[in-house]
C-alpha cells in the first residue's frame, strides 16, 4: 500500500477538524477537534518518518502528544470553569478579551 | 610708567559694604540705617578728596593711578583683570559723585524722615554710589560694564522705590529696558574692541587705535555702539523717553541719579573714549547730531510741562544734549563737556533739591499750577533755587555762562554750515531754557496764591535747606574757578591731549565777546516772554487750558515720544510674541501632539479585527496558513 | 583610588536604606535623604580639592572590562566640565532635598519613595557625567528618564501623567536615534580598529567618511538636541517643568538638560569634528531662533504660568549655549561651560522660590500673584536677585558666561553674535514684566497674609544666593578648571585663529 494514503488521510482528518473549529460553537466540541486536527498532524509526521527513514518525525509526533496531553488538562479545566461560571459552553458567549 | 594707589578700592568698598549691611540687617537697623549710609557715601566723599589732594601733589603727566585687585575674566587672550584706574578725568566724577551724593544724603535724612523703608532707600543710594563710583574707576570696559548696569540696577530700585503704585514700577522697569537697549551698544563695543585690539582696556583700545590696528569701518562701528550705549544711559534721542517717567522716584533720587550724575554716564563714556571717536569722523558727527536733537527736543518738552520734575527732567535732557554736542566737536570739546556737567550737576542737583522742599511743603504736589507764591513762605529754598535759576540760563557770573558760552562758542567754530547750524541751535536752546525756566521760576514762586485748600507752605527743616545752600554756592562760583587761567582745561589735559593753546590762537568764527553777547540776548528775549506770558498780573489757571494749538499739545505728550516707540516697538512685539504663542501650541507642540493622535488613530483602526470571536480567530489562522501556503506554491511553480 | 564609583553608589545605597525604612517615619526618611545628599556633596568636593587643572583630559580614571566581547567597559573619569556638572549635581541635590522638605506629602506615592528617587537620580547624574565609555553613557542617560518619570508622574501636579509620559517618549525618541548612531559607531571601530571598542578616547581615533559622520552626527545631536532642548524639540520642556514638583524641575532643568550641552561638547564635537562644522552654522541658526523663541513665549507667559515661563526662559539661555558651543571658539567653548553651572543656580533658585510662591498661593498663574515684596520680603528679594541673574546682570555670574559666549561668537561670526546680543533686551522684558506684576504693585487680594519664608528655606537658598553672586566677580575659580579641556577640544577641531585680537 502506498504511504501516500496516510498523507491524503491526514490531510480529511486536519480538513475535517479544522472545519469543526469554524462551525460549531460547542466550546467542548471545538476542543476535540482542535485533538483530531493534531492527530491528523501527528499521522502525517509518522508517515514522513516512514518515508524519510528517520526517527525525528516520531520523535514529533510523541511531543505533540505530550503538548496535547498538557492542553486537554488546561483547556478542559477553563472549559468547566467558564461553564461553571457562565451557565454556557459556546465559545461566541465568551468574548471578554475584546476591548 | 602709572603709580598705584591702594585706596581706590575702598571707595567702592566703604559703600559697597554699607549697602550690603543695610539690606541683610534687620529692623533694629531702622533707627541708624540713614547715618550708617550717610557716613559710608561722606568716608568715600573723604578718601576721593585725599586721593584728589595725592594726584594735585604729582606732576601733570603722573596723576593716573591704578590698583589692580584681582584676575576677573580670562579665556585665551581674552583677558580682563579687575582693576581700577583713578586720572584727572574720573577724580572729577569721584567728587562730584560722592560730594553731591552726601549732600543728597543728607537731605534725605529728612526728606525721607516719615518713610518706614528709609533704611533700604539709603542702602539703594549706597549701592548707587558704589556702581558708579566702579563705573568711573573701572580701567577697561567690561568693568565699566559692571558699574554701567550696577547703576541702571540702582536707578530701577530707585525709580520703583514706591513701587506699590502700578504707574512708578512701570516707571522703573521702562527705564531699565531702555538703558538695556544701550547696553547692547556697550555690549557690541566692548566685542569690537576685542576682536580689532585684543583687549578691551581703555589703555589697551587706545594704543590700539593709535598703531592704526583697525580699519575706518571698525572704528566707526565701535563709536556707534558706544554712542548707543550712552544714548540709553544718558536719555538722548531716540532713547530718551525713559526720564521723563523715571521722576517717579523719590526726589532726592531725581536730584542725584537723574539729574547729577547716572545719566551723565553717557558724556564720561564718550569722553573716555576719545581716541575713538577723535578718528571716528562718522561717528563723531552723530554724537553731534543726537546731541543737537536732543538739546532742542528737551527744551521743547520742558515748555509744555507743567509738573515742576518732569520740567527739570526735561531740562536735564537738554543740558546733557548740549554737553553731547560738546563732546562730538572734537579734543577742544571733551573738557568744556565735563565743565558743564560738572556745573550742571551742582545747579540741577541743587534745582531738584529745591523742587523737592517745595513738594515737601506742599503736600507732595508736582504741580506748579497749584504753586505761586511760595518766595515768601520758603525764603532759603526761594533763594537758593534762584541761584541755580541763574546759573542755567547762563547769567554772568554764575556757573552755567562760563560753561555754556564756551559749548556755543565751540559749536559755532565748528566750521562752515556746520558751525552755523549748530550755533544757531545751541542758541536757540538757551533762550528756550531761559524761557522754560523763568516759567518754572515765576509760576512756583511768583504771581497769586493757587494752593490746594489743604496747603500749609513751610520752609524745609535745615538737614534739607543746607545741602541746597551748598550747592547754591557751588552754582554761583564753580564755573568762575574752573574758568581761573583755564585752570580745570589744563588739568584734564593730560587725558585728552587737547592742547587748549592751540585752541586759543585758532581762528574764531565769531570773537567770544560777540558770542556771549548773543548768548545774553538770547536768554534775555527767552525771559522776557516768559515774563510776559506769566509775569505779574498774569492769571495761570488751575487746569492746563485746552484750547492750545497741536504743536503745545504735541509737546505735552513729549513730542509723541511714548505713542512712536508703542507703535513702533510694542505693538508689533505684542502681537509677534501672540503669534508665536500660537505657532507654539499649533504647530510645533501640534506637530508632535499630530504624531501621538495618528498612532492612536491607526490604533483604533486595527483593533475592530479584534472581535472577540474565537472562531473568527481560528478563520484568520486559517486563512493566513493557507495563504503561506498558497504563497509557497505560487513561488516554487 | 575608585573614588569616582564609590561617590556615585553612595547615593544609591542611601536609596536603598530608604526603601528599608518604615513608611510612616517620613521625617526620618528626609533626615536620612539630606544626611546622605550632604555627605555625597562634601565627598564630591573633597575629590574635586584632588583635580589638577593643569593637566588636560580625564582624570581620576578607572576601567574595568565589563562586556569584553562587545568591547565595552565600565569606565569612569572626569575632566574639568565633567567635573563642574557633577559638583553643581551634587550641590544643588541636597538643596533640593531641604527646599522641598514638604513637596511629596499628599500625593499618593509615599515620601520616603520621592526621596528615594531622588538619590537614585542624583547617582545617574553623577554616572553619565562620569562615564567615558560611550555605551556606559548610553546606559546612564536611558536610566536617569526612570527616576525622572516617577518623579514627574507620581508626584507632579495637574497634567502629570501626560507630562511624564511626554517627557519619557522625547527622551526615548532621542535616545534610540542615539542608540543607532552608538551602533554605527561599535561597526566602524570594529573594522577599523581590529576590536570594537565604545571608549571615547579609543574612538576619536576613527576616520569616518562623510557620509558615515554626518549620519552618525545627527543621531548623537538630535538626542542631545532633544535634552537641552533646543528649538524646534522644545515642547516637552514647559509641560514636564508645569506638572513636576519645583524640586524635580531644578534638577530637570538645573542638571538633566546640560546631559544635551554636556554630551555636545563631549561626543559631538570630539567624535565628528568634521561634522560638527559641516553643521555648525546650521545649528548656529537654530541657537538664535531658541534665544528669541524661548524669550518672546516666556515674555508670552506673563500672563500665564510662572513655571512655564521659566522653562521658556532657560530654551532662551540653552540657545546661548549651543550657540557659544558652536561658535568654536576658546571663549565660546568656556563660555558654554561656565554657562551651564551659572544657569543651573540661578535656574534652581528661580523654580524653588517659584515653588514656594506656589505652595503659598496655591497657584501658578503670575496674575495671581502681586505686591508681594510688601507682604514677604524676603521671598521677593531672593526671587528678584535669581531674576536678575537670569537676565545676565553684570556682577552675578550669568554675565560672565553670556558675554563669553557673545564674544566668542562675534569672533566668528559677528553677525549672530549681534542678533544673540539684542537677545538681553528681551531677557530684561521676560524678568521685569512678572516680577512688576508679582512683586510690584498693590496687594492682590488673597495675598494679604502668606508667610515669608522660614528658617529651613532661607538655609537652602542662601547658598545659591550666594554663589550666584560670588561667582560674578571670582569666574576665573571655575575657568581655571574650565579652560585647559576647552581649549584642548577646540585646537583638536583644527578650525584656523580660535580667537580674535591678532588680525
Amino acid at each position: 500500500m502506498s504511504l501516500d494514503n496516510y498523507l491524503y488521510l491526514s490531510a480529511l482528518l486536519f480538513t475535517i477538524g479544522a472545519a469543526g473549529v469554524l462551525i460549531r460553537r460547542n466550546a467542548i466540541v471545538v476542543f476535540m477537534c482542535i485533538e483530531l486536527m493534531l492527530n491528523a498532524s501527528n499521522l502525517a509526521f509518522v508517515t514522513f518518518a516512514r518515508m524519510n527513514g528517520s526517527i525525528d518525525g516520531q520523535l514529533f509526533a510523541f511531543f505533540t502528544m505530550v503538548v496535547a496531553a498538557c492542553e486537554v488538562v488546561v483547556g478542559l479545566a477553563i472549559i468547566v470553569t467558564i461553564y461553571r461560571s457562565r451557565r454556557s459552553a459556546s465559545v461566541d458567549d465568551a468574548r471578554l478579551l475584546k476591548l | 610708567m602709572n603709580g598705584t594707589s591702594q585706596m581706590l578700592v575702598y571707595l567702592i568698598a566703604i559703600p559697597l559694604f554699607s549697602a550690603t549691611v543695610l539690606l541683610l540687617g534687620s529692623r533694629a537697623l531702622d533707627k541708624v540705617g540713614h547715618i550708617i549710609g550717610t557716613l559710608a557715601s561722606t568716608a568715600a566723599f573723604v578718601v576721593g578728596l585725599l586721593e584728589f589732594f595725592a594726584m594735585l601733589g604729582r606732576a601733570p603727566e603722573n596723576r593716573a593711578v591704578t590698583q589692580p585687585l584681582f584676575t576677573w575674566i580670562e579665556v585665551g587672550n581674552f583677558n580682563v583683570g579687575a582693576t581700577l584706574l583713578l586720572d584727572q578725568l574720573s577724580i572729577c566724577f569721584v567728587l562730584l559723585i560722592t560730594g553731591v551724593g552726601t549732600l543728597i544724603h543728607i537731605y534725605s535724612i529728612a526728606y525721607m524722615s516719615h518713610d518706614k523703608d528709609r533704611r533700604r532707600f539709603f542702602a539703594f543710594l549706597n549701592l548707587f554710589i558704589a556702581a558708579m563710583l566702579l563705573l568711573v574707576l573701572g580701567d577697561s570696559y567690561l568693568s565699566l560694564y559692571v558699574g554701567w548696569e550696577g547703576v541702571g540696577l540702582a536707578s530701577y530700585l530707585l525709580i520703583g522705590f514706591w513701587n506699590q503704585k502700578p504707574a512708578y514700577a512701570t516707571a522703573a522697569k521702562k527705564a531699565f529696558v531702555a538703558n538695556r537697549v544701550g547696553d547692547v551698544g556697550l555690549s557690541l563695543a566692548v566685542m569690537i574692541a576685542f576682536v580689532q585690539f585684543g583687549s578691551v582696556s581703555f589703555s589697551g583700545v587706545a594704543e590700539g587705535v593709535e598703531a592704526g590696528k583697525a580699519s575706518s569701518l571698525a572704528l566707526n562701528c565701535l563709536g556707534a555702539a558706544l554712542l548707543l550705549a550712552a544714548v540709553g544711559k544718558s536719555a538722548q534721542f531716540p532713547l530718551q523717553a525713559w526720564l521723563g517717567d523715571a521722576m517717579a522716584g523719590p526726589t532726592p533720587v531725581s536730584a542725584l541719579i537723574h539729574a547729577a550724575t547716572m545719566v551723565t554716564a553717557g558724556v564720561y563714556l564718550i569722553s573716555r573714549s576719545h581716541f575713538v571717536f577723535d578718528v571716528a569722523s562718522v561717528a563723531q558727527l552723530l554724537v553731534v547730531i543726537v546731541g543737537a536733537i536732543t538739546l532742542l527736543f528737551g527744551a521743547i518738552i520742558g515748555m509744555a510741562k507743567d509738573d515742576i520734575k518732569k520740567a527739570l527732567a526735561a531740562s536735564t535732557m537738554s543740558q546733557i544734549g548740549y554737553m553731547i554736542l560738546a563732546t562730538g566737536l572734537g579734543p577742544v570739546g571733551y573738557a568744556f563737556a565735563m565743565m558743564h556737567l560738572l556745573t550742571h550737576g551742582f545747579f540741577k542737583a541743587g534745582m531738584f533739591l529745591g523742587a523737592g522742599s517745595v513738594m515737601h511743603g506742599m503736600n507732595d504736589e508736582v504741580d506748579m499750577r497749584k504753586y505761586g507764591a511760595l518766595r515768601k513762605y520758603m525764603p532759603v529754598t526761594f533763594i537758593t533755587f534762584g541761584l541755580g535759576y541763574l546759573a542755567i540760563i547762563g547769567v554772568p557770573p554764575f556757573a552755567g555762562f562760563y560753561s555754556k558760552d564756551k559749548i556755543i562758542e565751540i559749536a559755532l567754530d565748528a566750521g562752515g554750515a556746520k558751525g552755523i547750524i549748530l550755533g544757531s541751535i545751541t542758541l536757540l536752546g538757551a533762550a528756550i531754557t531761559a524761557f522754560y525756566m523763568s516759567r518754572v521760576m515765576l509760576m512756583t514762586f511768583f504771581g497769586s496764591k493757587r494752593w490746594e485748600a489743604d496747603a500749609h507752605p513751610h520752609e524745609s527743616p535745615a538737614l534739607m535747606t543746607i545741602p541746597m545752600v551748598i550747592l547754591a554756592i557751588g552754582s554761583i562760583s564753580a564755573g568762575f574757578i574752573f574758568n581761573l587761567g583755564d585752570r580745570f582745561i589744563n588739568f584734564l589735559n593730560p587725558v585728552f591731549h587737547s592742547d587748549h593753546s592751540g585752541h586759543g590762537e585758532k581762528e574764531h568764527l565769531l570773537p567770544p565777546i560777540v558770542v556771549s553777547a548773543l548768548a545774553l540776548t538770547a536768554v534775555a528775549i527767552g525771559v522776557s516772554i516768559a515774563i510776559a506770558k506769566y509775569g505779574r498780573g498774569k492769571s495761570i489757571p488751575a487746569v492746563a487750558p485746552a484750547d492750545v494749538s497741536v504743536w503745545t499739545k504735541v509737546a505735552r505728550r513729549d513730542l509723541l515720544q511714548d505713542d512712536l516707540n508703542e507703535a513702533l516697538f510694542m505693538r508689533p512685539g505684542q502681537e509677534l510674541t501672540k503669534a508665536l504663542a500660537i505657532v507654539d501650541e499649533k504647530v510645533i507642540d501640534g506637530a508632535v501632539r499630530g504624531v501621538g493622535s495618528l498612532t492612536l488613530d491607526v490604533a483604533s483602526g486595527v483593533r475592530r479585527t479584534q472581535t472577540g470571536f474565537v472562531r473568527s480567530y481560528a478563520l484568520w489562522v486559517i486563512v493566513g496558513a493557507v495563504g503561506i501556503l498558497a504563497t509557497i506554491a505560487v513561488m516554487s511553480l | 583610588m575608585n573614588s569616582l564609583t564609590i561617590l556615585g553608589a553612595l547615593p544609591l545605597l542611601g536609596s536603598a536604606a530608604l526603601f528599608l525604612l518604615p513608611r510612616a517615619n517620613e521625617l526620618l526618611a528626609k533626615r536620612v535623604a539630606l544626611g546622605v545628599s550632604t555627605v555625597v556633596a562634601v565627598a564630591g568636593l573633597a575629590i574635586a580639592m584632588n583635580f589638577d587643572r593643569s593637566v588636560t583630559g580625564f582624570q581620576l580614571v578607572e576601567k574595568y572590562s565589563w562586556i569584553p566581547a562587545f568591547g565595552i567597559n565600565f569606565g569612569l573619569g572626569v575632566d574639568g566640565m565633567a567635573l563642574l556638572l557633577i559638583l553643581l549635581a551634587l550641590i544643588l541635590t541636597p538643596i533640593v532635598i531641604l527646599a522641598c522638605w514638604n513637596e511629596a506629602e499628599g500625593s499618593r506615592w509615599s515620601v520616603k519613595t520621592f526621596f528615594a528617587l531622588l538619590l537614585i537620580l542624583e547617582t545617574m547624574m553623577i554616572g553619565v557625567f562620569a562615564a567615558t565609555d560611550i555605551f556606559l553613557f548610553y546606559l546612564f542617560f536611558e536610566a536617569m528618564l526612570i527616576p525622572v518619570y516617577f518623579l514627574i508622574g507620581g508626584y507632579g501636579s495637574g497634567e502629570r501623567a501626560a507630562a511624564a509620559v511626554k517627557f519619557l517618549l522625547y527622551s526615548l525618541f532621542g535616545g534610540l536615534l542615539m542608540l543607532a548612531s552608538i551602533i554605527g559607531l561599535y561597526v566602524v571601530s570594529r573594522d577599523q580598529l581590529g576590536a570594537p571598542t565604545f571608549d571615547v578616547t579609543e574612538l576619536q581615533k576613527l576616520s569616518l567618511n562623510n557620509q558615515t559622520e554626518a549620519f552618525l552626527f545627527l543621531g548623537f545631536f538630535i538626542a542631545f538636541a532633544i535634552k537641552a532642548p533646543l528649538w524646534p524639540f522644545h515642547t516637552w520642556l514647559p509641560d514636564a517643568a508645569k506638572a513636576a514638583t519645583p524640586g524635580t524641575s531644578v534638577l530637570l532643568l538645573g542638571v538633566l538638560d546640560k546631559v544635551g550641552t554636556y554630551g555636545m561638547i563631549r561626543f559631538c564635537l570630539t567624535l565628528f569634528p568634521d561634522a560638527s562644522k559641516q553643521f555648525g552654522p546650521t545649528i548656529i541658526v537654530l541657537s538664535l531662533i531658541s534665544i528669541f523663541y524661548g524669550a518672546f513665549l516666556a515674555i508670552w507667559q506673563s500672563n500665564g504660568d510662572i513655571k512655564r515661563l521659566i522653562s521658556y526662559t532657560s530654551i532662551s539661555h540653552f540657545g546661548f549655549i549651543t550657540l557659544g558651543i558652536f561658535a568654536f571658539t576658546a571663549q565660546g567653548q568656556s563660555g558654554s561651560i561656565l554657562y551651564m553651572v551659572n544657569h543651573g543656580f540661578s535656574t534652581a533658585a528661580l523654580f524653588l522660590i517659584a515653588g514656594w510662591m506656589i505652595a503659598r498661593r496655591n497657584s501658578s498663574k503670575v496674575q495671581d500673584f502681586g505686591g508681594l515684596q510688601r507682604v514677604t520680603p524676603v521671598l521677593a528679594w531672593t526671587f528678584f536677585i535669581a531674576g536678575l541673574s537670569s537676565l545676565a546682570l553684570p556682577g552675578l555670574s550669568s554675565f560672565v558666561s553670556e558675554f563669553l559666549v557673545l564674544v566668542g561668537t562675534f569672533v566668528r561670526y559677528p553677525l549672530a553674535a549681534v542678533i544673540g546680543t539684542l537677545g538681553i533686551i528681551l531677557a530684561a522684558l521676560y524678568i521685569l514684566i512678572p516680577v512688576q506684576r508679582s512683586l510690584h504693585g498693590p496687594v492682590a487680594p488673597g495675598n494679604e497674609n502668606l508667610k515669608d519664608l522660614n528658617l529651613r528655606e532661607k538655609i537652602a537658598i542662601a547658598p545659591v544666593i550666594a554663589l550666584i553672586i560670588f561667582f560674578g566677580f571670582f569666574p576665573q575659580i571655575l575657568l581655571n578648571v574650565i579652560n585647559p579641556g576647552a581649549q584642548a577640544s577646540i585646537s583638536a577641531l583644527n578650525i584656523g585663529p580660535s580667537t580674535g585680537g591678532d588680525k
